[in-house]
């Protein structure tokens, strides 16, 4: 297993809810991105941001990991989600809510 | 590097033969498309797997020739 693909897998086991994304929540630098933070964070939802502008290796490693070719990625408990697309349209049908209650997971709203 | 809409539909046509597939281009840029593909291929399919369907149509077109592709997925009803 390569440092990146195992550096991922830790980020994916050791947090329940981890958000690759460009930029960090307090300062998303893509709307795709920042859409997901704005869900998670009124969900209130806590989660872990994981900026892939920081190194080339992450950017093109997060995308072979989960075999998926965007930025941002949603994983809950070591589950790839979704990317944007996914993850609007659950919250927007109300099924992300029943998804994270389903595996455990707390969130204020 | 863009992609016409008639590329992408024909693209996606080849791997989902059955689909319905409606493609807007949402800057006029040949860049940013939304697209809502329903197929009976989906059927019993996660919408993850729904949408790597629609990206391997594409083949490395994502994040490549085409910035943002909106897609929602479905099955026929």
């Amino acid at each position: 297993m390569s440092d990146m693909k195992s550096y991922i897998q830790d980020e994916v086991t050791n947090n329940e809810v981890v958000l690759f994304m460009k930029g960090t929540p307090v300062f998303p630098q893509c709307g795709f991105s920042g859409q997901l933070v704005q869900i998670l964070s009124h969900l209130g939802v806590a989660f872990k941001g994981v900026n892939v502008l920081e190194s080339d290796d992450l950017r093109q490693g997060i995308k072979d990991f989960s075999d998926w070719p965007t930025v941002p990625q949603l994983y809950v408990k070591g589950e790839f989600v979704g990317g944007c697309d996914i993850v609007s349209e659950m919250f927007e049908l109300g099924e992300l809510r029943d998804y994270l209650s389903e595996k455990g997971i707390s969130f204020a709203n | 590097m863009a992609m016409t809409e008639i590329e992408l539909e024909t693209l996606i046509r080849q791997a989902l033969p059955d689909a319905e597939i409606e493609i807007s281009d949402l800057r006029g840029d040949g860049d940013h498309y939304a697209a809502r593909v329903i197929s009976q291929q989906f059927v019993g399919k996660t919408r993850v797997q729904q949408h790597k369907m629609v990206y391997d149509a594409i083949k490395g077109g994502m994040g490549d020739a085409l910035h943002a592709l909106a897609l929602q997925t479905g099955t026929p009803t």
